[in-house]
């Protein structure tokens, strides 16, 4: 079954095409990397399957049918994060905020609710943030309480916009390793944005490469290659493999992480491979 | 030691003008307390003192035109929390309009007053607050004006909390963030409009903010906070009328000084901090 099917999809924010005539399809239970260049589209992409905005042409289907605003079986990590400085509430008021959060009226839990929220916690391993304030918590901390949050309510898809941005490594491989694990378990469909390929290898199905207007969806093996990646960077792309890990070079520098280069080895191992630092 | 204290509250009860006092003081700080909640956890509380200043344009316009203050408080806060609620969320930029709109607001009050000679005491009993010369038919126009507030509050309370602790969520969830904000500003408009009243235009800090802000220093749940710090507002209102009876003080001054106190002494590091990181 596909939970997410584009025909001829075609998106634009104020006359720039962030994706033209894509057509792929992602199927239940698929972990899925989103990568590609900044402006190329992956937040645009999740806001549409999220019924934020329509595409202007061809078909999008989630879940079979069109995408509704608030539909509950997705669980959703926006990219941007706005949190006031200084909050002081604790996390499990703050988790808990989202449950019916759209309902008018004073808010109110039931005890099914609250078991609900306390169960994502203990599997988000986030169940010692529900009595601190948001304001005590790092920001690697801050992450897995959201984290928690996207995955309340058992959601069948998991939109996850960046989750990895301003965390320090370890932490990194911690939210990779807390989706995994859970979207494996209960067989739930993940789009995974992210910076860099190489920590998502081992872990993803298949890669949905956004650039360009373009989207290229496949196995690490069909996708990351020279010719696919240089048709959606816009420029002459080198793909090196060094050691398991993939490297997308443009005039010999690193695309996805300019900055500092990858140098220890991991094991990517999915299966028992990775511990938890939090 | 409890005997006096016992008759000093008595013999300060057996005048009508300080029952008065304490019933309208009790209204409007409740309301205050619960409303200034959401106003602090927002981290608006610049429009909140927006508000009161605009409202002083319409207090003084009110009169020049032979209609009760409050109404023209009331007008005036409610007309400018819908513009403002409508300028958007951004709040970038929106300080700045707020800004001008404030001074000019100022101004006009100010030109109202040029037209009406007499009203010298009543302008300092409308910026700086009369809560001794309040009467019976003001205290039904206060409670009236109050469960208003406290019903509209009560009725988008979920999404504001919802769309304050996570506007990105909360609008993917569906929660229409531009049409709960300007309600909200419109409950603040009816809540500045009846703590000025008690405190004065220019001292709606001391019940909106002060009692909050201490709440959120103090404890970290929602319910909690909001219990605390209508409380806080409560027993700072009163005792505030109680030291003013006692000392000769101006009201506004004893219950801007508790407030700040409240603030400052739950700021130190002299109280046992709630939550420690364990």
């Amino acid at each position: 079954m596909n939970v997410i099917e584009l025909d001829g999809v075609t998106i634009g924010i104020g006359g720039r095409s962030i994706l033209a005539d894509a057509s792929f399809a992602i199927k239940r239970g698929e972990f899925i990397g989103v990568l590609g260049p900044n402006g190329a589209g992956k937040t645009t992409l999740m806001r549409a399957i999220l019924g934020l905005l329509s595409p202007s042409a061809g078909s999008l289907r989630v879940f079979g049918r069109a995408p509704e605003r608030g539909d509950p079986n997705i669980g959703y990590l926006p990219q941007v994060r706005t949190v006031v400085p200084d909050l002081r509430v604790r996390g499990f008021d703050f988790i808990a905020s989202s449950v019916h959060g759209e309902r008018w009226g004073v808010p109110s839990l039931t005890r099914a609710d609250r078991a609900m929220i306390d169960k994502t916690l203990v599997a988000a391993d986030a169940r010692d943030l529900a009595g601190r304030p948001l304001s005590d918590m790092s920001g690697g901390e801050r992450q897995r309480l959201l984290l928690a949050q996207a995955l309340l309510g058992e959601p069948q898809l998991l939109l996850l916009d960046e989750p990895l941005i301003s965390l320090d490594y370890r932490y990194q491989e911690a939210v990779i390793d807390l989706v995994r694990r859970f979207a494996r378990e209960r067989n739930i469909t993940v789009l995974f944005s992210a910076h860099e390929l190489n920590q998502l290898i081992g872990t993803i199905d298949r890669v949905l490469y956004l650039g360009n207007g373009h989207a290229a969806l496949g196995t690490l093996a069909e996708v990351a290659t020279a010719p696919v990646l240089s048709k959606l960077y816009g420029a002459d792309i080198q793909v090196v493999h060094a050691d398991g890990h993939i490297f997308v070079l443009s005039r010999g520098r690193d695309v996805e992480r300019s900055d500092h280069v990858h140098d220890e080895g991991h094991d990517h191992d999915h299966h028992h491979g990775h511990h938890h630092h939090a | 030691m409890i005997t006096t204290i016992i008759t000093a509250i008595t013999t300060m009860l057996e005048y009508d003008f300080m029952r008065n006092a304490f019933a309208a003081a009790g209204v409007a700080a409740v309301v205050s307390g619960l409303v200034g909640y959401f106003l602090v956890l927002r981290g608006q509380t610049f429009a909140g003192h927006a508000l009161s200043h605009i409202g002083f344009a319409g207090a003084t316009g009110a009169v020049l035109i032979g209609v009760a203050s409050v109404w023209g408080l009331v007008g005036f806060t409610v007309a400018a929390g819908i513009g403002m609620g409508l300028l958007g969320e951004r709040i970038s930029g929106r300080d700045v309009a707020i800004g001008v709109v404030l001074a000019l607001a100022l101004g006009f009050g100010l030109l109202f007053l040029h037209y009406y000679t007499a009203f010298a005491t009543q302008a300092t009993a409308l910026l700086f607050g009369n809560v001794l010369a309040v009467d019976r038919a003001m205290i039904g126009t206060l409670v009236g004006l109050g469960l208003i507030t406290l019903g509209g509050l009560a009725a988008i309370m979920r999404p504001l909390i919802f769309a304050s602790l996570q506007p990105e969520l909360a609008e993917a969830k569906g929660v229409p963030l531009r049409f709960v904000s300007t309600a909200f500003l419109t409950v603040v408009a009816l809540a500045v409009s009846e703590c000025a009243q008690i405190v004065g235009i220019l001292l709606v800090f001391s019940l909106m903010v002060g009692p909050p802000a201490t709440a959120q220093r103090l404890v970290t749940g929602l319910w909690s906070g909001m219990a605390l710090s209508a409380g806080l507002a409560l027993a700072e209102a009163w005792f505030g009328i109680a030291i003013a009876y006692h000392t000769d003080w101006p009201v506004s001054f004893c219950i801007a000084m508790l407030s700040a106190l409240g603030y400052f002494l739950s700021r130190g590091n002299f109280l046992p901090r709630q939550e420690q990181i364990i």
